[in-house]
């Protein structure tokens, strides 16, 4: 076990995975992760790699793009408005099925300016088809690297691997570190044949006709679902030499649950803990997980929450206007069930402000109480 | 001499008479197979091909409207980390994905020394989405976006782009061939960042018949309002003098985007598009 910030044990997991071409621009929080790459390649540590530093975010997802369009194993990292500034490119990557694999720290969009953690940035970027795992812990900062690119590849997807900004970025945590070996098995090099070739010169991205630019569109869909189908074998894989399982769909006291709280990354730790304390003061409280928010684990969380009574979704970002986008999702997938739980709409932290135990403990109770959407009266977080 | 290769294939979709065509048919006759190309949206995404169809005899990446020089980075950092290195990368962009839009990333590539040849061809004007202005846009040119005649002059980024370090630097046109293919090949011989600046005349954009595309170009060059130059370590020459057989008025009133200016207007514009050199005045033969 080593003692690692999250940014670190990202760092660590990339390097496993042996990337050959990194760019990457520096945004709080996730400056760490690409100075610690960057040390790494540039003693010697991380070989043979390029890390190319670029001169904004439009640029390292520009090079992420031509780079992995050239066959190479790429990575890059980024935070709020860097991913905003990708958004263009972002889509361009995932319509060109380029097995991109991005880092991203979670904090919030200015204006006004904002340095704390919320996945706005993440969650806005829903609709570009790019594959998004959130990590709840250190530890899975540093596992979902290498799972990440398994699905690139395999599925010729990008990934964007999610984790809270200081929450876990600059938070430390006990961290085992799997060995080179073992990842190197689990990961061979990419093998696919989607870039450009001299002795086979082909186009990609041509212009393309509308009936052609459909069957593209659905055959990601097709493939996201295979992801969904995919992963639990990539999973156990990396539990054999781990020792950890990593599901889909988590879920923690949901046998006997009558409310259910669902959240993404750093907050199901803090759920975990409030459960306990809910269920000790007689409220039968669980907690869910999804994984992933793309592709959207639909059967996963239907099967989770089909028992419970009511639905408390942490949302750490909405969509103005309507609300929280993690209640859409759940929502949505829910809906065809015969009599589907109530789905309770809370603003649990935005901007930094913190999902704190006692936060949690009153939104069940209002929740229990009939409210369907939340907002804290009195939100505690970082004074500046 | 020049190569008989066509590594751009007939049946492409350029408009007829299409400068930017004559570009890349020549560049590549000088570049040859081993290169790996990156286009941005451009009239250059069109006539590439449409799926399946494809007009070049060596890959291409098509990329967004500002990444062609990062992009073409990223191309060859993934080269070098494979240790592959008799590759040319080029990026191939118009006027407006490299004095505008694509700016930034072309600075950083070029700061960077990114080993790249990157091609402008400059038809001065967005000609994709219908001819509007560009930064490369000459003063005095009717464009859609404007309709009284462009106020501002070309942007010089010749000398921006000898600013930042690049290792050769050209300006070459289709009329030219065999200057252009010299500049070429001479660009692909040198490492670092490379700049290759062509003039490509759009008959459409710049209203003109469609058979006076390389007269269009030779009248640029002759008049003075195209200096054909290469910049090397040690500094500017001029690889072609201009004749001044023909004034640049003449060359100006040769095309309708200049259409509706007096004589007299015409001349001062002359004057102005002649300035626009004016850093490269003392070079020998350049009009004073
Ligand atoms: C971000 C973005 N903005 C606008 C466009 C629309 N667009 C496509 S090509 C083009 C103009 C290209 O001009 P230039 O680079 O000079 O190449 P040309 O078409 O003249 O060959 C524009 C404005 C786009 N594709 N992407
Ligand atoms: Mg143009």
């Amino acid at each position: 076990m080593h003692l690692m910030l999250g940014s670190e044990a990202m760092a660590f997991g990339v390097k496993l995975c042996r990337p050959q071409v990194i760019a990457a621009y520096p945004i709080t929080p996730q400056t760490h992760i690409v100075e610690c790459l960057a040390d790494m390649v540039e003693g010697g540590k991380l070989t043979p790699c390029r890390f190319v530093t670029v001169e904004s975010e439009l640029s390292s997802i520009s090079v992420a793009l031509g780079a992995s369009g050239a066959g190479a194993r790429v990575f890059t990292a980024t935070s709020s408005q860097g991913l905003a500034l990708m958004h263009e490119i972002l889509h361009w990557v995932a319509g060109m099925r380029l097995p991109v694999v991005l880092a991203n720290a979670n904090r919030a969009l200015g204006g006004p300016w904002i340095l704390y953690m919320d996945q706005t940035d993440s969650l806005s970027q829903r609709d570009t088809g790019w594959i998004q795992v959130y990590c709840a812990s250190v530890q899975e900062a540093l596992d979902m690297v290498p799972l990440a690119y398994r699905v690139a590849e395999n599925h010729l997807l990008p990934v964007m691997v999610v984790m809270d900004g200081f929450w876990i970025s600059h938070t430390m945590e006990p961290v085992s570190v799997p060995s080179q070996g073992d990842i190197d098995a689990f990961l061979p090099p990419r093998s696919d044949r989607l870039f450009m070739d001299l002795s086979d010169p082909q186009a990609l991205g041509a212009p393309t006709s509308s009936t052609t630019f459909y069957a593209i569109k659905r055959e990601i869909q097709d493939e996201m679902e295979g992801v969904l189908r995919g992963f639990l074998d990539y999973a156990k894989e990396y539990a054999s030499f781990s020792g950890r399982l990593y599901r889909i769909v988590e879920a923690w006291h949901m046998d006997d649950a009558e409310v259910a709280l669902v959240g993404l990354g750093g907050i199901i730790g803090t759920a975990r803990y409030t459960c306990s304390i809910l269920r000790s003061r007689g409220i039968r409280a669980g907690v869910v997980f999804p994984r992933f928010f793309r592709p959207f684990p639909v059967e996963g969380m239907r099967d989770a929450l089909r028992n419970v009574k009511v639905v408390v979704a942490m949302n750490r970002a909405f969509s103005p206007g309507v609300g929280g986008q993690l209640t859409q999702e759940i929502k949505w997938a829910l809906y065809s069930l015969d009599s589907p739980p109530r789905v309770v709409d809370w603003m649990a932290g935005l901007g930094g402000v913190d999902p704190t135990p006692e936060a949690i403990e009153e939104a069940v109770v209002r929740a229990l109480q009939g409210e369907d959407v939340i907002w804290m009266e009195n939100p505690v977080g970082p004074q500046r | 001499m020049i190569p008989k290769d066509e590594l751009l294939h007939p049946g492409h979709p350029a408009c007829p008479g299409c400068g930017a065509a004559l570009s890349m048919r020549l560049a590549l006759k000088a570049l040859g197979k081993r290169v790996m190309m990156v286009i941005p949206a451009s009239c250059w995404s069109i006539i590439a091909g449409a799926h399946p169809f494809f007009s070049l005899g060596v890959p291409l990446l098509h990329v967004p409207f500002l990444s062609a020089a990062a992009a073409a980075a990223g191309v060859r950092a993934a080269l070098e980390a494979r240790g592959e290195e008799d590759v040319t990368v080029v990026a191939w962009a118009g006027d407006g994905g490299t004095y505008d839009i694509g700016f930034q990333g072309f600075s950083g590539a070029a700061e960077r020394g990114t080993d790249m040849i990157y091609v402008c061809y400059d038809n001065e004007a967005y000609m994709n989405t219908g001819g509007q202005r560009s930064s490369a846009t000459p003063v005095g040119t009717f464009t859609g976006t404007t309709p009284k005649g462009k106020r501002e002059g070309k942007k010089d980024l010749l000398s921006v782009i000898v600013a930042h370090g690049a290792s050769y630097v050209a300006t070459a046109t289709i009329a030219y061939p065999q200057d252009m293919i010299e500049k070429l090949r001479k660009a692909k011989q040198k490492k670092g960042f490379r700049f290759v600046h062509l003039l490509s005349p759009c008959p459409t954009g710049w209203g003109y018949p469609e058979d006076r595309t390389v007269t269009m170009a030779r009248m640029a060059v002759e008049s003075g309002a195209y200096p054909l130059l290469e910049w090397e370590e040690g500094g500017w020459h001029v690889t072609q003098r201009p004749s001044f057989s023909v004034s640049v008025e003449e060359y100006l009133e040769a095309q309708g985007r200049f259409k509706g200016w007096e004589r007299e207007e015409l001349k001062g514009l002359a004057r102005r598009v002649l300035l626009q050199w004016h850093r490269l005045r003392d070079l020998e033969g350049m009009p004073r």
